[in-house]
């Protein structure tokens, strides 16, 4: 729901970047994104088409790399991936887990024409 | 075709919030203010409780009250006001959360040496909330037995960044299929040892630990 902000926040980190690296142009644009994170690819690409117009960004492809979440167990130390509902471990059946990855979400790198 | 040069950049995508989160934070930490920001989905009772907290600790403390709205509706900081606890009205315009430079623009209306605990209702939603920093020095969420026992594993982000969780509306667990162990198991999974308070707003059964907890809170902040 708050992927206008979101995708502001993307087109100002590939602005600034592209510009420090003398783009004329950038052309994509890749993205890391933890399942866990509440973003819809589909609107990004929506507010993106509408707000990087006029801008070197124009027309840049976005890239979404989206990570399944993983869960260490602190127990058994067993490491699993975390694909449906979250549960206990599956080898040991305890609680105590920690998330290892699965909530990031943040821009990796552009390309751009110079 | 031209040819096109990676750039890395590794740079969150939240981060110009972070870093007015953090001076957000400062704000509050050197008026020695403790300020808590309160998250719950719509109706689980969010104004219930801070009513309750304010019509119990207003003889002790300072208190201010920050409002997040998507409308342009007061009704929740007339019921503050009412009570004669200074209450900012923040509407977001249709946003579904608070952010940091919102709550950045709320602070600067308050006296904050003045106060000793400042208390944030964020926007009803357990989404979006999650992912926009404050400052604050707690996230609280209440969540409330009516909405089911389901829901630390349908917003489990919601539920991994939280310092404390209220479960409000235990007067109602007779009547409505809430599997306690169900709901604690999945707040166990995400958020190990999470502090706990089961209450009810409407019998203020469970208020009192509730309130125990915020006074060695605000007491911890001023030694």
């Amino acid at each position: 729901m708050h992927e206008l902000p979101v995708t502001e926040n993307i087109l100002s980190i590939a602005l600034k970047h592209a510009q420090a690296a003398g783009a004329r142009r950038v052309t994509d644009i890749h993205i890391v994104l933890g399942k866990f994170s509440s973003i819809v690819d589909d609107s990004v690409q929506f507010y993106w088409d509408l707000i990087s117009g006029g801008t070197i960004c124009e027309g840049a492809r976005l890239h979404f790399q989206r990570l399944t979440p993983r869960m260490r167990c602190q127990d058994c130390q067993h490491e699993f991936e975390v694909s449906g509902e979250i549960q206990p471990c599956p080898q040991c059946n305890s609680l105590n887990l920690i998330l290892l990855s699965g909530d990031e979400f943040y821009l990796e790198s552009i390309e751009i024409e110079r | 075709m031209a040819n096109t040069t990676k750039v890395p950049v590794v740079e969150k995508i939240l981060d110009a919030n972070d870093q007015v989160a953090e001076f957000n934070r400062r704000l509050l930490d050197e008026a020695g203010v403790f300020a808590l920001n309160i998250m719950a989905s719509p109706g689980a009772g969010k104004t219930s409780l801070i009513l309750h907290t304010l019509q119990n600790l207003a003889s002790e403390y300072r208190i201010a009250v920050i409002e997040g709205d998507t409308a342009p509706v007061t009704l929740d900081a007339d019921k503050v006001s009412a009570l004669g606890i200074p209450a900012v009205q923040i509407n977001t315009g249709g946003d579904c959360h608070l952010d940091a430079v919102m709550l950045r623009s709320g602070l600067a209306q308050l006296t904050l040496h003045d106060l000793d605990l400042l208390i944030v209702e964020n926007v009803g939603n357990l989404i979006c909330p999650a992912a926009f920093k404050l400052g604050t020095h707690r996230n609280i969420l209440v969540a409330s037995i009516p909405e089911g026992d389901d829901k630390p594993y349908k917003y489990p982000n919601m539920y991994r960044g939280l310092n404390v969780l209220v479960i409000n509306k235990i007067d109602l667990l007779p009547y409505v299929d809430f599997n306690m162990a169900y709901f604690r198991q999945g707040v166990e999974l995400l958020n190990p040892g999470l502090l706990t308070f089961p209450l009810s707003c409407k019998t203020g059964e469970g208020i009192q630990p509730w309130l125990e907890w915020l006074r060695a809170e605000i007491k911890a902040r001023r030694q």
